[in-house]
């Protein structure tokens, strides 16, 4: 890449540079930028009327996060994305081993198997829970069959946590996958020809070494769980609310909009430092790998 | 290897504990699916019981007018927004490919922030912004009413293709660009009949992307339609609020065929291009 011409300059690339750098340039500028610079700007401001805004630069907004109900809000949702990765981690790594260490055809098919779901559409795919958990489901039908009874599951916050780990289990299974493949098997035979027991060398060798697979698998089914807004919305009640909610009633039905921006912004800014970070510690782990080469 | 075979050390796939957790996680993830299909061929409107086989629903939907109204205006955008997605795409991905300038690095990271971004906040940023700022006619004639959430499709969309089309420039050979040159070709000619054809696949990969993410999309459509612009994703929506019934399962089984046949097209195609590299 070093010998890439500059803009300025170059084998006569200023023309054609422009040819192709100005229509992405004005889209993303027209059509993103702006849109997120007048959020950015309206939570620093003020409702006055029904559509008018003053942008005072108060900090108001920012500040009423603090408040009980919303600061709930926000804990509740950390505590939803932190539980479903935990869970879809749990439920994850055991399939990602199978795939490992499948045939190359059996792990096509446990790779196919975890990545259809992945590409149905959220809302049918969220729709499909609803009839199952719902009081006339199947699941309550083999509850009462057995015994124990209908229990009310939708709308409540387990169907949210069932919704979640659901929509977000392959990003979770993927990068363990990949970390677990890329893995030396001799170390696990190593560690079996010493005595080790396979559950031991699960949690002494593979755990350890696979570590950073786990990070990124966590952020990466982490990050949009946090930021969910259909999954909620449909499987919740009224006392599952996660902040894309609590957003999304500022922006139609309370009319809040300041608020409501200074709410998304922090959702961007969560989004991001977790980005950022991830980012950080894989260029680290990088260079690390090139020292140790 | 025979299926007799004993275990070995490292055969954890034929483990039988392992394999019962991967049938359950299977169980987990399709049952819901499989039964949401099953159901919207069956032969009852009370969806618990298995009645007999029809395709009812189906002649229904395709008989219920506002349904395919929103059917027809999701494919509509989802088509013109694929052809501006894959137009920007492939440009930006050139431009940070082949140039170095000046905020390059700003560009680069602006371009990605689409991707990451939750959804919602885009959803609340576009809404604001064809509210407030950049105000859409509602009253244009179809399909420019659509103008708004195409003009949103478009700007989430045409990140992912840069990032195939980037990928696919990461092997072309930049000597048969310089060929060109020396042959008497002008820069934009020499883009145009050596690169384009070289990344071809990646537009095709790429284009199937995006226009499955279009059509699938719910939550920023849901932000930025008006009020008499509805699409397939936001009409089903609204009739999976009310209740559960054959209408919506039928509904969403035709959404799922069509976004998962893409996809499968789509990673086929890319499969292909990645065996005759290889071969």
């Amino acid at each position: 890449m070093s010998d890439a011409p500059t803009a300025l300059g170059g084998r006569g690339g200023s023309r054609t540079f422009w040819l192709t750098f100005s229509a992405p340039l004005v889209w993303i500028v027209a059509f993103f930028v702006i849109p997120l610079s007048v959020i950015w700007a309206y939570s620093f401001g003020r409702t006055l009327g029904l559509t008018e805004i003053a942008i005072t630069g108060t900090l108001d907004n920012y500040a009423r996060v603090a408040e009980p109900v919303y600061l709930l809000i926000f804990v509740k949702s950390v505590w939803f994305a932190a539980l479903t990765t935990a869970i879809c981690l749990l439920v994850g790594f055991p399939y990602a081993l199978a795939m490992t260490f499948a045939s190359a055809r059996g792990k096509i098919w446990l790779l196919l198997g975890i990545m259809l779901p992945f590409w149905t559409n959220l809302l049918v795919r969220t729709y499909a829970l609803m009839a199952v958990m719902r009081n006339e489901g199947y699941i309550n039908d083999a509850l009462e069959a057995v015994g124990i009874g209908r229990v009310e599951m939708l709308h409540t916050n387990f169907a949210v946590i069932v919704g979640l780990v659901y929509v977000h289990l392959p990003f979770i299974v993927l990068p363990l996958y990949s970390a677990l493949d890329r893995m030396d098997r001799s170390l696990i035979e190593a560690s079996l020809d010493l005595g080790a027991g396979h559950i031991s060398t699960l949690f002494r060798v593979v755990i350890p070494i696979v570590k950073p697979g786990i990070y990124s698998a966590i952020l990466l089914g982490f990050i949009p769980a946090l930021g969910s807004y259909l999954t909620p919305d449909l499987l919740g009640g009224p006392d599952s609310q996660m902040i894309a909610s609590v957003i999304e009633r500022q922006f139609k039905r309370a009319n809040d909009w300041p608020f409501g921006a200074a709410l998304s912004f922090i959702l961007m800014y969560l989004t991001l430092i977790l980005m950022v970070a991830m980012a950080i510690r894989d260029r680290r782990q990088a260079r690390a790998q090139e020292q140790a080469a | 290897m025979s299926k007799k075979s004993e275990i070995g050390p490292l055969d954890y796939a034929r483990r039988l504990p392992l394999q019962l957790w991967v049938g359950v996680v299977l169980a987990f993830m399709y049952l819901p699916l499989i039964s949401l299909v099953a159901f919207s061929f069956n032969d009852s409107r009370r969806t618990i019981h298995w009645e007999g086989f029809t395709t009812d629903w189906f002649v229904k939907l395709a008989g219920d007018d506002s349904l395919i109204e929103a059917f027809v205006n999701s494919l509509t955008i989802a088509l013109i927004a694929t052809i501006f997605s894959v137009v920007l795409g492939t440009l930006t991905a050139i431009v940070l490919w082949r140039f170095r300038f000046p905020g390059r690095g700003l560009f680069d990271g602006v371009i990605t922030l689409p991707i990451v971004v939750p959804e919602i906040c885009m959803g609340v940023a576009m809404l604001v912004f064809f509210g407030s700022v950049f105000p859409w006619p509602r009253d244009l004639p179809w399909p420019f009413d659509l103008g708004a959430i195409i003009i949103s499709h478009i700007t989430f969309c045409f990140p992912f293709v840069c990032v195939v089309v980037r990928a696919r420039l990461a092997s072309f050979n930049r000597e048969m660009e310089e060929a060109a040159r020396d042959l008497g070709a002008s820069e934009v000619r020499a883009l145009w009949d050596v690169l384009l054809p070289h990344v071809r696949p990646a537009l095709i990969s790429g284009a199937l992307l995006a226009f499955t993410m279009s059509l699938d999309d719910f939550v920023i459509t849901f932000f930025t339609a008006g009020p008499n612009t509805v699409t397939f994703p936001v009409k089903i929506y609204s009739m999976v609020r009310f209740s559960v019934t054959p209408e919506v399962n039928a509904a969403s089984s035709v959404l799922m065929l069509i976004t998962v046949l893409l996809t499968v097209i789509g990673i086929r195609l890319q499969g292909k291009d990645v065996a005759s590299l290889e071969g």
